[in-house]
């Protein structure tokens, strides 16, 4: 990628030398070109960001409160003192690391099965597609009927096959539930990880893999030496986007959950969103999604450079 | 060639059991919806319907004024207008920006884009509380518009991100030829640009459409009637409200997931050409 990029620039710089004024131009026609963009991004983003910052720093205890002390940095000192605080963020970080762990391992493996020679390779890829097209409230309303303690069909094929010899409450435990939440977010994301690994695969040239097979390379060298580093890049984008998009994780756990049972499933999102909205705490709420945001960098920050540093070396 | 064969065959029992594994839940929620109510709450599990109950649907497809009916349908319409404005919008910002970011050499242009990805970390929820307050005071809350608009600002980065990696791939010498022809730049982007990304272009087509029609924490705040409300949040309500009639969300979660499906096994030839370049530029 860096080589393509340097090539194309010194290429570029040559060919624009004796016009200087066009390059000129560029910058103002990129200036027009991305100012919808911009408008239509930062004018809805900017100006919440900074409200949200401030209001962090008052006391504010209701939309339309008049009396907001100025509190510094008290709210982020309550939120960091709250033990619910504490213990949301260990359920999001299991979710995280559970979810994108289980769905990185098998969307690699889906993503080798969407590439493989299939008949009927576009019915299989047009199944995968499905849960990726399923919108999140509906996955969740669904795994919500099928988890059902009493009429679920999860009870009814277990039962029926005597797997369990009593129904199941499996959204009834807090520490089950937590896991059933990301049974739903495995089945609903994995498509998409797989699609976009597959995409990655398919930018692999396939004289590697003749070259690799001519040198009686088995599958697990071929998969190790050649698919692994090159893929690199696309797992890297994927753990990053994952991580981001889990920690954030809302709509799945209200749409199954609401957080509960005993707060079992509720993630620092969703607890935000409690302190915020039901107890009416804008300028707690408002320090924990800077924090979110704080924990969200740092998280993507470690990612990239063990990536980085395990992988791009191999490039 | 026998052991090629029974690697095939292996591949194919995968794909059936991986295949199959995927659509069960979604096929379950298709039979709930045309089993009778009587069926679903027997033990053990009555897995083939005793009739075709089609009653769920014609609820509402046909409920008068005020019923569940009525009011699903709103949603669907809001739900449509709201997804295809913002695709819309996204799309064209987004082939603006995007050939910006892939073609035009400019101060900051990197770091420009790397600020549109970055927004993508910020939580929703960091924002709702001022973006009701702006809504509030442009009269925009609960109206399809006002959804559109905090709803374009997600999907931007997306049409952003997919649309510059593409145009990159594109080999710049169509475009010089086409300029050197005496065509401008926006000459060049419609009419050599354009007809030669068309995966890019439907990569992030359905991608600005999923994620659209999947929106949730935004109208779950900022409407609150049939005059904005959108499905995600319509359905949400449904299962809230009918915990025992599984029959019923499953009817109209098969119905909001319709459109959505449609596009994606449509569109799907198109993910990976789509975003391949994607994959690897980063």
């Amino acid at each position: 990628m860096s080589t393509a990029k340097t090539g194309s620039a010194t290429t570029e710089t040559a060919r624009m030398r004796p016009a200087k004024r066009r390059r000129e131009n560029q910058g103002r026609l990129a200036f027009w070109l991305l100012l919808p963009a911009s408008v239509a991004v930062f004018g809805v983003i900017v100006y919440p960001i900074l409200r949200t910052l401030l209001i962090s720093f008052f006391e504010v205890t209701s939309v339309l409160a008049v009396d907001t002390p100025f509190v510094g940095f008290a709210n982020y000192l309550s939120a960091l003192s709250d033990s619910g605080f504490w213990s949301a963020m260990g359920r999001t970080l299991y979710f995280t690391l559970t979810s994108t762990a289980l769905e990185l391992v098998l969307g690699l493996g889906l993503a080798s099965l969407l590439s493989a020679p299939l008949k009927f390779r576009w019915l299989f890829r047009a199944v995968v597609v499905l849960p990726w097209a399923v919108p999140t409230i509906v996955s969740a309303a669904m795994w919500k009927g099928i988890f059902n303690a009493e009429y679920g069909a999860l009870n009814a094929v277990l039962f029926q096959f005597g797997l369990i010899d009593s129904y199941h409450a499996w959204l009834g435990d807090p520490a089950l539930a937590l896991n059933m939440v990301i049974l739903a977010d495995v089945w609903k994301t994995t498509p998409l990880v797989a699609f976009f690994l597959l995409a990655g695969l398919s930018s692999i040239p396939k004289e590697l893999y003749e070259a690799a097979r001519l040198d009686r390379a088995g599958w697990v060298r071929i998969f190790r030496s050649i698919v692994l580093p090159l893929l690199v890049p696309s797992i890297a984008i994927v753990v990053v986007l994952r991580t981001v998009e889990a920690f954030k994780v809302f709509d799945i756990v209200y749409g199954m959950t609401r957080g509960g049972p005993a707060n079992g499933t509720q993630t620092i999102a969703y607890y935000t969103y409690v302190t915020a909205f039901s107890d009416q705490n804008y300028g707690v709420g408002s320090a924990l999604s800077y924090l979110i945001v704080v924990v969200i960098l740092l998280l993507s920050a470690v990612y990239l450079r063990t990536l980085r540093r395990s992988g791009m070396s191999a490039l | 060639m026998n052991r090629q064969r029974r690697l095939s065959i292996l591949l194919h029992t995968a794909a059936v059991g991986v295949g199959t594994a995927i659509a069960a839940p979604f096929v379950l929620m298709i039979i709930a919806s045309v089993s009778p109510q009587s069926n679903l709450i027997s033990r053990p599990l009555k897995w083939i319907p005793d009739t075709l109950y089609l009653e769920r649907y014609q609820a509402i497809f046909s409920g008068g004024p005020n019923s569940v009916g009525a009011s699903f349908r709103a949603a669907f319409l809001n739900t449509i207008v709201v997804a295809t404005g913002t695709v819309i919008i996204a799309m064209v910002v987004g082939v603006l920006g995007a050939y910006a970011f892939a073609r035009l050499r400019f101060r900051f242009r990197r770091g420009f884009l790397m600020i549109f990805l970055a927004t993508y970390m910020l939580p929703q929820i960091a924002l709702l509380i001022p973006l009701y307050l702006m809504l509030n005071s442009m009269n925009l809350l609960d109206t399809r518009l006002g959804l559109i608009l905090v709803d374009t600002s997600l999907v931007i980065p997306f049409t952003l991100w997919i649309l510059s990696n593409y145009f990159a791939t594109i080999p710049e010498e169509l475009e010089e030829a086409a300029l050197i022809d005496g065509c401008t730049r926006m000459g060049a982007l419609f009419r050599v640009v354009l007809p030669s990304a068309k995966p890019g272009i439907f990569a992030a087509l359905m991608f600005s459409f999923l994620l659209a029609w999947d929106e949730f924490m935004y109208a779950l705040i900022f409407t609150s009637s049939d005059a904005s409300k959108t499905l995600t949040v319509s359905i949400s309500e449904f299962a809230g409200r009918y915990t025992t009639d599984f029959g019923l969300v499953a009817t109209g979660g098969i119905l909001a997931a319709l459109p959505p499906v449609i596009i994606a096994v449509i569109f799907q030839r198109y993910i990976v050409s789509g975003m391949a370049a994607g994959a690897v530029k980063g």
